[in-house]
């Protein structure tokens, strides 16, 4: 092994990253086909059955407006339980073990694990927008936004459950925080509704959540439209990652919920 | 050169528990090296420490030419664990998780696969290379470890009980496998609760108990502190009722079954000589016990009689 340091980094990391991938795609019941069939009856009652009764939302059929918010949940809701789940059974079974005793520093283990969450937030977003397609047209007005977009929020929820899998001490654990915190949010997010149609006051208060401005970039990539500034959703999203990374980054180099 | 030093090391676990107690320890290339010491008396935490997975409180490890805190990458580079647990993932296929294994140590696939089929030939788990690991039998399980602690070509290879549960057959295979590296190169360091495997495997010896390190010496020179030993004789013919020997503490276990106690200052000799004289023959011989055992337990008792 005569690699430099950084070249060993580097097949380390992607060893990590394909050990991810392979796993989300050897349990492909378990985790691509539950988000397509969910999404498949999302588009069917809420934009189909529902929707045509609704009429227009910001301009657009309640489908189409419908749409981005459907597939930024996907990618939130996978990116986050793919580092969640992964990370806690690999402390579950021990099997972390492998990965702390081998030359690999805390910062590539938080990045394959990343990574491989990223990876299959993108995957089920590819999924559901495929699906989406049988319903719909999907204009996409600003690439580059829409890109971007849903790749920081794939990575700011897969650090997300990266801290919650370091914290949990049982598979419980790890389903509080997708279930009262991470779908009411996303829920109340806009996905399904512009905030422009609350009172006053509780547009004030959904300001707070930061899956809206998610939302809402992502949208206005797609379609042009959003409740909120687009540079806005950028800085809240960036700042976010960076602080998750540097705690998810002082949690590893503490051993909190690894190391005795 | 120095393969493992270890330094005033000091461990508490949050419950205020003192697992190590200032312990200090070398352990030069090429040695065949026993930890030995009663359950809890703390040497997987200092597998712990040295290999990273748990935190020490106080004191120093280096391996080799590296010290675990300020070059931490360069000091695991060197070492293959094989825990006391299973600790793979049981959904992966067997060569999956060593050419995985190999990956974090800086292997490319290209590298890894070879290596990884050479020790799936020689631990006899090629047959089961697309195995799912949690289909494999316990004694496999522990070849595999064994398999994905070696693949990246480790300098200092640490056994944490190797062979807890497995049967003798395959026990002995490992041994001699294990004596194989040793003599490849490979530094090797074990705990067992066998101490005829100890015995029969490693030149160095360290016994540690309630966290303190009790003995640290080379085999040899522990077993001939020994100062007396107690062998059992299986005999031709049924003994005679009035036998005499001497000295020699006996007692008759059955008609063809004699147990006798040598002194240090005893030899075999003349038991022989004093059997042979009343028309005793003996068959066989073997100790009663063995040997490194009762060191082990004199020691053991002794410290907690004194602490």
């Amino acid at each position: 092994m005569n690699a430099t340091k950084y070249q060993r980094h580097w097949v380390a990391f992607n060893t990590l990253v394909t050990r991810e991938i392979r796993r989300f795609l050897r349990i492909w019941p378990q985790t691509l086909l539950p988000p397509a069939i969910t999404m498949t009856l999302y588009f069917i009652i809420f934009g189909n059955l529902i929707g045509s009764r609704i009429g227009e939302m910001g301009g657009f059929s309640y489908m189409e407006y419908i749409v981005p918010g459907l597939i930024m949940m996907s990618v939130i809701n996978n990116a986050y339980a793919n580092v969640a789940s992964s990370f806690y059974s690999a402390k579950f079974q021990s099997h972390i073990e492998e990965l702390i005793v081998a030359p690999v520093p805390n910062y590539l283990i938080l990045a394959g694990y990343v990574a491989g969450g990223t990876a299959r937030g993108l995957f089920v977003g590819i999924i559901v927008t495929i699906v989406s397609l049988f319903f719909t047209q999907i204009p996409v007005q600003h690439l580059f936004v829409t890109c971007s977009m849903v790749f920081l929020s794939a990575i700011l929820f897969a650090l997300g459950g990266f801290i919650n899998a370091i914290y949990a001490r049982s598979f419980d654990e790890i389903a509080i925080i997708p279930t009262f915190i991470l779908t009411p949010l996303t829920y109340l997010g806009g996905v399904f509704y512009s905030i422009s149609l609350l009172p006053e006051f509780w547009q004030n208060v959904s300001m707070l959540n930061p899956i809206l401005y998610m939302v809402n970039a992502f949208r206005y990539g797609m379609l042009g439209e959003s409740d909120i500034p687009v540079g806005i959703a950028f800085t809240i999203i960036i700042v976010c990652i960076i602080a998750l990374t540097s705690f998810a980054l002082h949690l590893l180099n503490k051993g909190t919920g690894l190391r005795n | 050169m120095t393969a493992l030093t270890i330094s005033n090391l000091s461990k508490t676990y949050k419950n205020g528990y003192q697992a190590l107690k200032n312990i200090s320890l070398d352990v030069e290339q090429g040695d065949f090296f026993a930890l030995l010491g009663p359950n809890g008396a703390g040497k997987s935490t200092t597998i712990g420490v040295i290999t990273s997975l748990v935190t020490k409180t106080a004191g120093k490890v280096r391996v080799f030419d590296s010290d675990i805190d300020s070059d931490p990458e360069q000091a695991k580079s060197y070492i293959g664990l094989v825990p006391q647990e299973f600790n793979f993932n049981g959904f992966e296929q067997v060569k999956h998780i060593l050419v995985t294994q190999a990956g974090y140590y800086g292997m490319t696939v290209a590298q890894a696969e070879p290596r990884a089929d050479e020790l799936l030939h020689q631990l006899g788990l090629w047959q089961k290379r697309h195995s799912t690991a949690r289909s494999l039998s316990g004694g496999m399980k522990r070849r595999l470890m064994i398999a994905r602690a070696l693949v990246h070509k480790p300098k200092l290879l640490i056994l944490d009980e190797p062979t807890a549960g497995v049967d003798i057959e395959l026990r002995r295979s490992m041994w001699t496998f294990l004596q194989n590296i040793n003599e490849e190169g490979t530094t090797i360091i074990l705990t067992t609760h066998y101490l005829e495997e100890a015995e029969n495997l490693c030149r160095k010896i360290a016994i540690i108990d309630q966290g303190k390190i009790i003995e640290n010496t080379d085999m040899k020179s522990l077993l001939n502190r020994l100062d007396r030993e107690t062998f059992i004789l299986d005999l031709k013919a049924p003994l005679p009722t009035d036998i005499n020997l001497n000295n020699f503490n006996f007692e008759r276990i059955d008609d063809t079954t004699l147990e006798v106690e040598l002194e240090r200052t005893e030899n075999l000799n003349t038991l022989f000589s004093l059997l042979s004289e009343q028309g005793i023959e003996v068959c066989s011989m073997k100790n009663k016990a063995n040997r490194l055992e009762e060191l082990f337990l004199s020691l053991v008792e002794t410290t907690e009689i004194t602490s």
